[in-house]
Order: C-alpha cells, then sequence, then structure tokens
C-alpha cells in the first residue's frame, strides 16, 4: 500500500509504554508486555501486573493470529478514515484470549465475516513526524478456507 | 447505623422537573439546566431555600460539544445553594449513579433534599453537520496534529470513534450467540415512537411501521438510523429527599427500594469479560440482592435506550427474561406496550424523546408513578417501577416503590 493509497488514521500518542505495540509492526511483529512472574499479557499496557502485582515485566513478541469476536460493518462518514463501508472488529489474541483488540478486519468480503473465524496480523504503516505507526489490523488466517484468491 | 440496613431506602424522590425539550432550541443551555432544577424544587412543594444537597452528572465537560451544559458549582451559584453534601463527575455508574450518590447522601444525613441535575445541548451543538462535526478530525478539518490518548487510543486509530460502533459490536455478538435479529430489535424503536407520539415533548412523533425500521440507512450494522437514539438540547432534575423529610410534600415518596451500582468486569468497552452482556449484569445483579421483591413484581421498566440494543441488554440483566431471550420478549411489541406486562420507555425513549441521558427514564418513570404521565398514562396502577441507565462499562439502576 503506497502513503496516497492510505486513509485518513488519527494516530495514537506515543509514550515508552505503548511504543512495542503501535512500533511492532516494523518488522511484522505484534508485541505486548508480559509479566515475567506468571506470564500474563498487559494490554493495554500498565506498570505492574494485575494478577501478581510483579513489576518484573518484557515486551514479547506473540503469533499475530487471533479469532474474531465480534463486528460491525460501519457506513456512517463519523470522520475522514476507509472507504466506506469498512470492518470495525474486536478480535481475541490465541496466547490471551482475554486480551482483546478493537481494529479492522481487512481482506475479507462481507458477506464471508463470521463471528469466531480466524485471523492473522496485518500492519497499516503511517509516517508520522512523532514516530512512524503501524496499526495491527486482522485479515483471515491463510489456513481459513473461505478466504479467496482475489487478495 | 446497621451495616445490613439497605440504607438507599431512606431515600425517595420527591419531584421531577424539565426544561422545554427540542432538536435545536438554540436555547442558553444554562438557562434550560435551571428551568428543570427549579421545576424539580417546586413540584416537589420545596423552596430553592429547602435545596442542601446537589449531584450532578458527568460535570463540566467541553467535549463532545454539547455533552454537559453545566457543572455543579454552576448551579450551586446561579441559585445560591448552602449545600451540605455536592458532587459533579463522569467516572460513576451510569447517569444515575449520581442519583445513587444523592441517596446515599440524603440517607447518611449529610443533607435532606438533594437536587439532581442533567442537562445537554448536544443537538444545537451538532447543529446541521449532525455528529460528525464533534468527532475529532470531523468537520472538515482533518484530524491535524491531534493524537489519541487514554480510551480513544485503543480505538480512533482504527476509526471507531463513536459507541454507535461500540454498541453495535455487543449487539452482533448477541446476534451470533442467539439467533437474534433486526425484526425483533426494532420493537424497541418502533415501542417507543408509538410512546412518543402521546408524549408532548416528544422529538420524532409521527407512526413508524416495521418496514420503515428495517429499510432506514444503516449506520454501522446491525443498527439503522432509528436504532440510534436523536441529540437534542433539554435538562431534566429531581429532588432526591429523605422519606422522613418528605412525608407531607407535594407527592407521595416514591422510596427507592433498591439501587444497582456494581461493575465486577474491566471498565473497558472492548476488554470486558463477556461482549454478549454489559456492566448491567452487574448492577443488575446486585439490585436484586438488596430487596425481596423480584422481578415478577415490578410494573413497569424505564430503560436507557442511547442505542436500541441497550434496552434488550438491560430486560437480560434485570432478569425480565433469560439471557439471550430479549429478542422473542420484545418482538411484536405486546408485552412492552403501555399495557403490555413490562411497559418500557413509555415516553418514548431517547430514540424518540430525545437524548437527555439517562435522566429521561426516572423522569417518566416518576411521573407514572404518580399518575402525572396525561394521555401515556399507563393504565394500570404502578406501584413498583425499575429504572435503567447507562451501557457498557457505565451502568446503574434503581427500583422504585410507592408505599
Amino acid at each position: 500500500m503506497t502513503a496516497a493509497d492510505l486513509p485518513f488514521r488519527i494516530l495514537p500518542r506515543l509514550t515508552d509504554w505503548n511504543r512495542a505495540f503501535w512500533q511492532g509492526g516494523e518488522r511484522g511483529e505484534l508485541r505486548f508486555w508480559r509479566c515475567q512472574a506468571c506470564g500474563y499479557y498487559l494490554h493495554p499496557p500498565q506498570p505492574l501486573c494485575p494478577m501478581c502485582h510483579s513489576k518484573h515485566l518484557a515486551v514479547e513478541t506473540v503469533s499475530g493470529r487471533a479469532t474474531l469476536a465480534t463486528y460491525s460493518i460501519n457506513h456512517q462518514p463519523w470522520m475522514p478514515g476507509p472507504e466506506l463501508p469498512y470492518v470495525v472488529a474486536i478480535v481475541e489474541i490465541v496466547e490471551q484470549p482475554s486480551v482483546r483488540l478493537t481494529t479492522n478486519l481487512v481482506h475479507c468480503p462481507h458477506d464471508q465475516i463470521r463471528c469466531e473465524m480466524d485471523l492473522q496480523v496485518t500492519f497499516e504503516h503511517h509516517g508520522d513526524p512523532d514516530g512512524d505507526v503501524w496499526l495491527p489490523l486482522f485479515e483471515p488466517a491463510v489456513s481459513n478456507e473461505t478466504v479467496g484468491d482475489e487478495r | 447505623m446497621d451495616a445490613n440496613e439497605i440504607i438507599e431506602r431512606r431515600a425517595c424522590v420527591s419531584g421531577v422537573g424539565q426544561s422545554d425539550i427540542g432538536r435545536r432550541l438554540g436555547r442558553d443551555p444554562m438557562e434550560l439546566t435551571l428551568d428543570a432544577c427549579l421545576a424539580a424544587i417546586d413540584h416537589a412543594g420545596l423552596t430553592v431555600a429547602d435545596i442542601d444537597g446537589l449531584s450532578t452528572y458527568p460535570g463540566p465537560m467541553t467535549t463532545p460539544a454539547g455533552f454537559s451544559a453545566a457543572g455543579a458549582y454552576d448551579v450551586i451559584d446561579a441559585l445560591r445553594l448552602n449545600v451540605g453534601w455536592y458532587q459533579g463527575g463522569l467516572e460513576t455508574s451510569g447517569q444515575l449513579g449520581s442519583v445513587i450518590n444523592a441517596c446515599l447522601a440524603v440517607a447518611s444525613g449529610l443533607a435532606n433534599h438533594v437536587l439532581c441535575f442533567r442537562s445537554v445541548f448536544e443537538g444545537s451543538a451538532q447543529g446541521a453537520q449532525g455528529r460528525s462535526a464533534v468527532m475529532p478530525g470531523g468537520g472538515g478539518g482533518g484530524g491535524g496534529g491531534f493524537k489519541a490518548s487514554g480510551f480513544m487510543e485503543w480505538n480512533l486509530p482504527f476509526s471507531a470513534p463513536s459507541a454507535a460502533i461500540w454498541i453495535a459490536m455487543f449487539a452482533q455478538r448477541h446476534f451470533h450467540l442467539y439467533g437474534t435479529t433486526r425484526e425483533q430489535m426494532a420493537w424497541i424503536a418502533l415501542n417507543g415512537r408509538r410512546n412518543a407520539a402521546l408524549n408532548p415533548k416528544g422529538i420524532y412523533r409521527d407512526p413508524m411501521s416495521l418496514d420503515d425500521y428495517l429499510n432506514a440507512r444503516t449506520i454501522t450494522t446491525p443498527f439503522c438510523l432509528y436504532d440510534c437514539d436523536v441529540p437534542c438540547d433539554g435538562a431534566t432534575a429531581f429532588v432526591i429527599s429523605r422519606v422522613d423529610r418528605a412525608k407531607d410534600l407535594r407527592n407521595p415518596p416514591l422510596r427507592i427500594e433498591a439501587v444497582g451500582s456494581a461493575l465486577r468486569g474491566r471498565p473497558s468497552w472492548d476488554q470486558f469479560d463477556d461482549l454478549s452482556t454489559m456492566a448491567n449484569r452487574d448492577a443488575a445483579a446486585q439490585l436484586w440482592t438488596r430487596t425481596d421483591l423480584s422481578p415478577a413484581d415490578v410494573q413497569m421498566l424505564q430503560a436507557y435506550d442511547g442505542f436500541s440494543f441497550i434496552t434488550m441488554s438491560w430486560i437480560e440483566a434485570l432478569g425480565f427474561c433469560d439471557l439471550g431471550e430479549s429478542g422473542p420478549f420484545v418482538e411484536g411489541g405486546e408485552r412492552i406496550a403501555r399495557d403490555g406486562v413490562l411497559p418500557l420507555n413509555t415516553h418514548g425513549g431517547q430514540l424518540s424523546a430525545g437524548r437527555l441521558h439517562g435522566y429521561g427514564f426516572l423522569h417518566e418513570a416518576a411521573l407514572q408513578m404518580w399518575g402525572q404521565a396525561g394521555e401515556r398514562q399507563i393504565p394500570r396502577d404502578v406501584e413498583v417501577g425499575a429504572v435503567a441507565a447507562g451501557g457498557g462499562n457505565t451502568c446503574g439502576c434503581l427500583l422504585l416503590v410507592r408505599d
């Protein structure tokens, strides 16, 4: 996708805590802070583990696979953005389904969207003077038989 | 104080008031706010000097435009109130959290008569551009250097700026799990419209058919235009009194039998543990632990319809049907009609009577229980009513009893 093809997006304000998530896509990686004491993934990030209260946290890369919890096909021009209609989705990462991401489902015909379908991450790169951002979007997993060849 | 006492039973609704209500009134929002406050005080049979407490939701906010016309200090000053207790704020159990707080304040003796208000001017603030005018990057100017932070960090970058989208995803999850349909959900909107026709302050009062609903333009699936409430201008106010100070006032006390304020999942739209329910699950469950009454005793429900699905979610949470059964429960609209087993949103709700944001439901419940609802009065006497407001992670509910 060239810069000219990119939809308008409001980008996140980058911090030391969220940079791993928003810039992991530079290397094609979906990354979260993870508690090194109990293994819990933190999202959104915070300074200690909500489960065991350990502060021993580190950034780790997950598989990028997720399942579709729910979605909405948006037709309303709330603000500049992707071509209408576009799909907003909530996905659950396979490593820890309690970690959900609100995102966009892309590369999927709208009549083939099903809750629980298997997805994989794909990144949309936005250059920005405050630091580039790679938005983690999701598309049908390649093993999913409903994916068409036209992608 | 007995630790087992259901302390909210010391509190009651003694008066309600409302300003003019309209799609875009173009009036000073503070004037509307004070009109509602004075109307509620007068309706209770009190004077301004009797008011010794104040509670409001959400407190002063400049964005979204029109979301809040006045804060606690504005009204305390404008009416020269002397208060023993006051509060204003967003972080509570939905819009009715401010009323629950008022109940606790009068029950604890910090005040005798607490004025509660909610005032909006979203209709005028949004102007002809509608909701897009109040979105970041909306109104044609582009986002520029604006960066998302806080909870908006996790949805704005994905072009999901509206609660319409967030709640639509809850509805879609419900559709997926339980086979709920738009033909069923339609009845929240259709029921509201037929009731608004009898409400002189209703905003949309023309008849609406199921075909009208199904043919309306899509906003964000599964929601069409008529699943989304209508921004408006207007203010609503209540007086919450200690029962022992309200016995000789103008209206019979509407005692607070029980409140629900709980939040037992993550306070987030997308991280909440169960996407087919909302925090109303927790608030409603708590309410039923605080009373010997049961859903079968409730003769009327006034439940938030910022989006149609939220009302269905409240019907399930409060136990009027099983989880997943709200679609069949509302389908056809007979059960929820004014002469049905559970009259619902008898003023028209926010879908047809305007987005007064939570307070309209308690206003309507009180009028119905006092027999003051005019042409739309529920045919049978209502002695037990439930009121619920909020959605997503911010929900609260009340059970009212007229002794």
